[in-house]
């Protein structure tokens, strides 16, 4: 007769721990970069500059917690910065025009957001185009239609509405609105991702494309949502955009892909799918923030950001892959024979 | 109480002039079965005879051309997967289909999670449940921690406890024993009979005869689309269930005595961190030396060590008394080692590649030194090594994947042949073949150690291994625990070295 | 057993795609000539073909790439640094002569860096190439900042925008087509060709029949590097200018002509001869647009789209040539035949 076998408790608890491990990690080296800058810059410390970064960084964490919806699905959208730049002109010419009033832009920004979201998701779902080729060419599809919308004009901050930007620096009991905005986005996210069968289904597909087909999750519907939140919440950020930055133009948020991706990928979203908080997300892109703030309050050029997002990636992804060999190995030696 | 008690009972599932075509295949042609509850029942027979076709119908894959099919005796239509898991019919297959980034508990209770107010998940909830379902199977599971890592009996395990969460009343096992250790597999077969006790109706597909035997009630046999016999397992023999599957007495496993020649290669003190500790044989040239033990023994390790796949932590490796090292396959198998792997459609073939391409691949820097790549060379290469083999084939144009296993199998062993080894290490090598193929395997393995090559043999298939070894060397836990030769090999004298219940002495194999 | 088809559906496919470019060639030729008079004058030829000369080339090493089962984004960042530290050598002195072997090295060492870590490494090749393409971009800004440098000698320029003595043909054409010949040749006769199909296909495979799957990889990473650079010289002759920000948008122009040229995005198939028809044909719209007056965003988004159509097409074909062998009573499809096998990102 058999006696009943254990299995080994630390082996499991080790990915879990590790994850969340992820976002603790990151809140200390948060922690200890703040503490050296501030010993060269000490203006860092200030509430002002605080919240500055907070504001910028919730600008892209917002964007980010879409794609981690995106690449928990085991895909991933490189055409987010088009969205974003999209939106942006749509809303602040809309603006400008007075053709809509600034709740109206807001909901034109997001439904506008929604569907090129859901343009990615089609050609991916319907047409079953690998993601990448997809939206590397929807990037430049969407790009180009903000180049021939805008044409060489730029929406100037005075074009806007009273008042409009001021969302970017107002703050509730001393939280920039920003914060919060992003705040709330990772809290339903999050509850949504955990508690419902919809949440669910997005970590079983990226984490086993086949065994969800086969078990009849609506595979292709999964991905298509994930691909429209995205958008939705690209939309979102584009908003917020225009309200940080108040100057559009065509090429505004050329780049942010970048920031975006790495933002992910630093907070702990596995680049295969399957697993990753938005939390997470939202934390890699305060930390790329407070590096970029860290950046020009130390005196480095600008100049050397878009190489820290690139050491940035790299790193976290060898990181992830070690962590990832080192538990297999692990697994291996202690497993059932 | 059992079905064989010969007591009439409704039977649980039924299933009546079954037939499936596949363009020019009749796959199934007018079969029957029937499942008891409370009975485990084999269904048996070759590659090609219909087995997983049937699995397929009953699973709702595939639609049945014509015929009926009863549950609990009312006529049913199986529209498809969920429809059949609603019906509660479950199939466990040989690769569990779980989500390796989830908890054990939530691919217990994937799509089905019961929830809570508000309708979201209830993980507590889910959690007892979990819980619960493994106490029913009487093995302790932390149904909390994700799935990635967890071993593949333990990954069937979570498949069961699955199939009970929607209340299954038909569980199908296919293959399920074939990358399970033998305590594993006990342990599943304890399951598998605690179930029956309750009355849940299995079928077993199976291609290890020995487990049909010890485990099914029933066995029924197919062969090429039809059935052949449904009968109680206590009334037949071995030989009886080959005779049916292959529809004619095969004599298996002829073995040429080859007298045998220098040592080629020897392994002495071999040692890989956490995973085997001074291993150590030889083989001489024309020897067959069998490498048995259970799975997960380490057999496959050394195999990849002694081809360069992965490096040593201590030992030597001599090939013709001068010591070697290699630092990847390529450096092996100029040194003259050629490794069949134990997965042939992920690392011994190019299914896209053809025949010739195949063969070819790993000499092809030595054919044409020149860079340049010449078809009719290839093709005259490819021709040479695989007609001595009787490979089934339009031509070596033809892709290989189009091939079926046995002759795919001869595909891989053409290819390593040509690259010109001494030494030949072959990685359970007719796993998934059918009977008649298989002896034709062995017959080119026979053949091959006659013409000179030192061959290894690692298989898990007892029979094969004491019917074609010169010398059998047993690991157990990464070790070799006996050395035994060809005329005191017997299936316990392994079986014992291969579970460590007993050492024996390695020079003339009797008990220390 | 039934006896199965020889080829699948996608292998003949890709073998009519050729001829399907060679049509659509010829087609946008006609219509180029409709739109001007000029269209097939040699003149016309030299100044269309010259301009895409960079990504052809960097099409060339993405093929073999892509062909391999990985990716390279960072193409477009190596040849902006390639131009940064061109110019910022010229601009301190640093001869041409030393300079231009110094950005190649550049090139290799960062393609070696893309090797690495992909194949010593075994991080995914996607994100790996997105934070290079980062990096070299990054470290292009810090060598040369903002700045242009454009005194350089009209000999060097002769490169990127000179002819060949006496006739129209661009310098770069040459270089493209040598480079098309060679990786053609290495590709399609020689058996370092074959092991990187080998490799596309099987990985494992590959590794078990004693294939340096390693070595192969890190050379490809290395050849597309030293291509990317090289593209960077190129551009940086042909414009007359260094800048930081040279070639910024040019990955997705290469990858379109890659897949435009019947390169299965999963690895394993398609060919260089296919690929150059892809170059020709983009060439010849590109030019037929700007003839027409078509503006540069719709432009991009024409190639935005042709990316997409160049993967759609095919699928569509596939699928419909299932569906019809469905209705003929076929078996379905044996799982290993089904073109974009389901694979994780590459």
């Amino acid at each position: 007769m058999t006696a009943a076998v254990p299995v080994a408790r630390p082996r499991g608890q080790w990915l879990s721990t590790l994850a969340r491990q992820r976002e603790l990690s990151l809140v200390a080296i948060l922690i200890l970069l703040g503490g050296l800058v501030t010993l060269t810059a000490p203006q860092f410390l200030t509430v002002a500059n605080i919240s500055q970064v907070a504001v910028l960084a919730s600008v892209i964490a917002v964007a980010a917690v879409g794609e981690a919806l995106v690449v928990i699905t085991r895909n991933v959208d490189l055409s987010v910065e088009a969205t974003i730049g999209l939106v942006a002109y749509g809303v602040a010419r809309v603006l400008e025009l007075h053709a809509l009033d600034a709740a109206g832009a807001i909901v034109l920004g997001l439904g506008l957001g929604l569907v090129l979201g859901m343009i990615n998701g089609l050609i991916v779902t319907l047409f079953r185009v690998p993601a990448i080729v997809a939206t590397l060419g929807t990037l430049s599809i969407f790009r180009g239609v903000d180049y021939l919308i805008a044409g060489s004009h730029q929406v100037p901050l005075a074009g806007l509405p009273e008042g409009f930007t001021d969302a970017a620096r107002d703050t509730f009991f001393g939280i920039p609105y920003f914060v919060l905005v992003a705040v709330v986005v990772v809290a339903i996210g999050s509850v949504i991702l955990r508690s419902t069968r919809f949440g669910r289904q997005l970590y079983a597909v990226g984490s086993n494309p086949e065994a969800a087909a086969i078990l009849g999750i609506p595979s292709r519907m999964v991905v298509f949502t994930a691909f429209s939140l995205c958008g939705l919440l690209a939309g979102a950020a584009g908003v917020l955009w225009v309200m940080e930055f108040g100057t559009i133009n065509g090429t505004s948020a050329t780049g942010v892909v970048l920031a975006v991706v790495a933002a992910v990928v630093v907070g702990g979203v596995n680049i295969f799918g399957g697993s990753g908080t938005l939390a997470g997300a939202a934390l890699g892109a305060l930390f790329l923030g407070f590096i970029a703030n860290a950046l020009i309050l130390v005196g480095l050029s600008q100049f050397w950001l878009q190489a820290i997002y690139g050491v940035v990636i790299l790193v976290a992804v060898t990181a992830d892959a070690f962590i990832l060999r080192r538990l297999k190995r692990a697994n291996k030696r202690s497993g059932s024979r | 109480m059992t079905a064989v008690q010969g007591v009439a009972m409704q039977p649980r599932a039924e299933m009546r002039g079954i037939s499936k075509r596949f363009a020019a295949t009749q796959a199934l042609d007018d079969v029957s079965l029937d499942l008891l509850p409370g009975e485990i029942h084999a269904l048996v027979g070759e590659n090609g005879a219909g087995k997983s076709t049937l699995v397929k119908i009953l699973a709702g894959v595939h639609q049945p051309d014509s015929g009926t099919i009863w549950l609990d005796g009312e006529a049913t239509q199986i529209h498809g997967p969920a429809h059949a898991r609603a019906l509660g019919i479950a199939v466990v297959h040989q690769e569990p289909r779980l989500f390796p980034d989830l908890t054990v508990a939530e691919n217990v209770f994937i799509g089905h999670a019961p929830s809570g107010r508000l309708g979201t998940i209830d993980w507590g909830g889910t959690r007892r449940a979990a819980q619960a379902l493994f106490g029913q199977l009487d093995v302790q599971f932390d149904v909390g921690a994700p799935v990635r890592g967890l071993s593949m009996a333990d990954q069937q395990l979570i498949e069961i406890a699955k199939s009970l969460s929607v209340e299954a009343r038909v569980l199908i096992l296919d293959e399920p024993t074939a990358s399970l250790s033998a305590h594993e597999v006990e342990r599943l077969f304890a399951i598998v009979r605690r179930l029956r006790d309750r009355g849940v109706s299995i079928l077993f597909v199976s291609h290890r005869l020995d487990e049909v035997f010890d485990l099914c009630d029933r066995a029924t046999v197919f062969r090429d689309g039809r059935h052949v016999i449904t009968t109680a397992t206590s009334e037949l023999t071995t030989a009886d269930l080959v005779r049916h599957m292959v529809g004619r007495t095969v004599e298996l496993f002829p073995k040429v005595e080859t007298p045998v020649g220098d040592v080629l290669l020897e392994v002495e003190g071999l040692t890989k961190e956490g995973v085997f500790r001074d291993v150590g044989f030889s083989v001489r040239a024309g020897e067959i030396v069998g490498l048995a033990g259970l799975v997960g023994a380490g057999r496959t390790e050394v195999a990849r060590v002694l081809f360069g796949i992965d490096q040593r932590d201590g030992g030597e490796i001599r090939l013709g008394g001068v010591p070697v090292d290699f630092a990847s396959p390529s450096a092996a198998m100029h040194a003259g080692i050629a490794y069949l792997p134990e997965d042939r459609h992920q690392e011994g073939l190019v299914l896209d590649f053809t025949i010739a391409q195949n063969v070819t691949l790993p000499i092809l820097p030595r054919l044409f030194p020149r860079f340049f790549v010449r078809a009719s060379t290839e093709r005259k290469v490819a021709h040479d090594y695989t007609e001595q083999f009787n490979v089934r084939m339009t031509g070596v144009d033809q892709l290989v994947g189009a091939l079926s296993g046995g002759n795919q199998q001869k595909v891989v062993l053409a290819k390593w042949l040509a690259s010109g080894p001494r030494i030949l290490i072959l990685d359970e090598p007719t796993r998934g073949i059918d009977i008649g193929a298989k002896v034709e395997v062995h017959r080119i393995i026979s053949e091959l150690a006659a013409s000179g090559l030192g061959i290894v043999l690692i298989s898990s298939d007892l029979p094969e291994v004491l019917a074609m070894s010169d010398r059998i060397v047993v690991l157990h836990e990464g070790r070799v625990t006996a050395e035994i030769p060809r005329d005191r090999a017997t299936e316990e004298r392994v079986m014992f070295a291969a579970t460590g219940s007993a050492h024996f002495d390695r020079a003339d194999g009797s008990p220390a | 057993m039934a006896p199965v088809k020889g080829q699948p559906a996608w292998t003949r496919l890709v073998a009519r795609w050729e001829t399907l470019l060679v049509v659509a060639l010829a087609g946008l030729v006609v219509l180029g000539t409709s739109l001007s008079p000029f269209f097939l004058t040699l003149g016309n030829f030299s100044n269309l073909i010259a301009a895409l000369m960079e990504v052809a080339i960097m099409a060339l090493a993405m093929t073999l790439i892509i062909v391999a089962g990985e990716i390279d984004l960072s193409v477009e960042s190596m040849a902006g640094l390639a131009s940064a530290i061109l110019g910022f050598l010229w601009a301190a002195g640093v001869p041409l002569e030393a300079g231009i072997p110094i950005v190649l090295a550049v090139g290799a060492l960062g393609g070696l860096m893309n090797g690495l870590l992909v194949a010593r490494f075994g991080l995914p090749s996607l994100v790996v190439t997105l934070g290079t393409l980062a990096l070299f971009r990054g470290l292009a800004l810090i060598v040369l900042g903002p700045r242009g440098v454009s005194d350089f000698p009209p000999a060097f320029t002769q490169l990127g925008f000179g002819h060949v003595a006496g006739t129209l043909i661009p310098w770069p054409f040459v270089i493209f087509i040598g480079l098309a010949l060679l990786l053609g040749i290495v590709l399609h006769r020689t058996w370092i060709g074959r092991h990187i199909y080998a490799i596309g296909k099987n990985t494992g495979a590959a590794r078990f029949s004693g294939l340096r799957v390693t070595r192969i990889r890190v050379s490809l990473f290395v050849l597309s590097g030293l291509i990317a650079a090289l593209a960077g010289i190129i551009l940086t002759s042909r414009l007359s200018s260094a800048r930081a920000d040279a070639g910024a948008g040019m990955t997705l122009t290469v990858v379109t002509v890659v897949l435009l040229g019947g390169v299965n995005i999963f690895g394993g198939s398609g060919t260089i001869p296919g690929v150059v028809l892809a170059v020709l044909s983009v060439a010849v719209m590109q030019n037929a647009l700007r003839l027409a007056s078509v503006t540069v965003e719709v432009q991009s988004i024409a190639l935005g789209l042709l990316l997409i159509l160049s993967v759609v097409i095919p699928t569509f074909a596939h699928q419909a040539k299932s569906a019809v062998d469905r209705v003929r009573g076929g078996r379905p499809p044996p799982a290993d035949s089904v073109p974009h096998g389901e694979r994780a990102l590459p």
